[in-house]
């Protein structure tokens, strides 16, 4: 059993996407619509505002809050892929449930099914699958060696990092990029970027509560 | 009586394809329009969609149509807020939005079924204007 919480853990994630607000923007302006920074921050504002007026209950109740309030303020694909990424996790904590890695493995699991079956994506078509599936499967290989949850989202955030570097060198496939074909080749793409900001963050979450314990 | 949701990015285009439909239509159908996001934004909200599909379906189902790229992704989310028995009465039309509706609002005024609705809205895909 872990300790922290919900909220500390979405603060963490919530001041790294303001902090790199223009820097996502930026990315989306190459090969879309130069909103994801704006939206993503948004909707984490928004997360953190609703976790601040009431404590959820439990993991499961937050969780879900969370993906709520994710699809109904970012806007845009992201909205109702990242908020069926926190439904999904959430779905597979029962009430009470605490936070623990192989919990998170399965949570972890869960996201990115709901979010290859929300955006109907596979690995190579330049989405936030090319971050998530790597994550997933260095986790899995992290925790089935031994490795702590701190060292299972470390090779998480590394292997998402490969991920967007892989995106670089393949055309988008899906979503508005894909109107760009072969141009959208040598632009990393937004969503598995922000993907890799949100491991990052959670790395920092767990090293946090790592050293409390 | 089969129920409509027309979802679009902006809130006017939905409302104007609704009260489109209404007019050719008549009253008795009912149109839920779920167009934009908060603040009259422009996009798409899975919570608004969910909503509309409610309102809709009376019963015997409902028929989704909509405009463009992540509309078709905030239906889906709003579909997984539905419980087993009304996710398996809405259905999401393939179709023109403005064809579409009129010819499934059309149809639905008919007392028609839910396959039939979305099947004459699908068959807008083949209308030529000229």
């Amino acid at each position: 059993m872990m300790k922290g919480s919900l909220k500390s853990a979405m603060e963490e994630i919530a001041s790294a996407i303001k902090a790199n607000k223009d820097y996502l923007t930026d990315l989306d302006r190459e090969i879309g619509d130069a909103d994801h920074g704006i939206n993503m921050a948004r909707g984490f504002d928004a997360v953190m505002a609703k976790l601040n007026s009431a404590e959820p209950a439990d993991l499961s109740s937050g969780l879900r809050q969370v993906a709520l309030t994710l699809i109904s303020t970012v806007g845009g694909a992201s909205g109702p892929l990242y908020g069926t990424a926190f439904l999904r996790a959430g779905k597979t904590v029962r009430q009470g449930d605490m936070l623990n890695p192989k919990l998170a493995l399965s949570m972890f699991r869960a996201a990115v099914d709901g979010v290859e079956e929300r955006g109907k994506a596979e690995e190579g078509d330049k989405t936030m699958v090319d971050a998530l599936e790597p994550a997933y499967r260095a986790f899995e290989d992290t925790l089935k060696s031994g490795g702590d949850f701190p060292e299972c989202l470390e090779a998480a955030r590394d292997a998402a990092k490969k991920g967007v570097e892989y995106t670089k060198t393949i055309p988008a496939k899906k979503g508005r990029a894909s109107y760009l074909g072969e141009r959208s080749i040598g632009h990393q793409d937004p969503g598995a970027t922000s993907v890799w900001i949100i491991l990052n963050a959670l790395l920092q979450y767990a090293q946090k509560i790592h050293k409390e314990q | 009586m089969v129920g409509l949701v027309i979802v679009s990015h902006s809130e006017k285009i939905a409302e104007g394809v609704r009260d489109l439909a209404k007019q050719i239509a008549g009253e008795a159908v009912r149109i839920e329009a779920a167009g934009g996001v908060a603040d009259h934004k422009i996009g798409t909200d899975a919570l608004r969609i969910e909503h509309a599909i409610r309102l809709a379906d009376t019963g015997d189902g409902a028929v989704v149509l909509l405009d463009l790229g992540s509309a078709v992704l905030s239906t889906e989310t709003a579909l997984e807020f539905l419980d087993d028995a009304r996710r398996g009465r809405v259905l999401i039309a393939d179709a023109p939005l403005v064809e579409g509706t009129m010819t499934a609002a059309i149809c639905a005024s008919t007392g028609a079924s839910l396959k039939e609705v979305v099947s004459a809205a699908k068959e807008a895909c083949n209308a030529n204007k000229l």
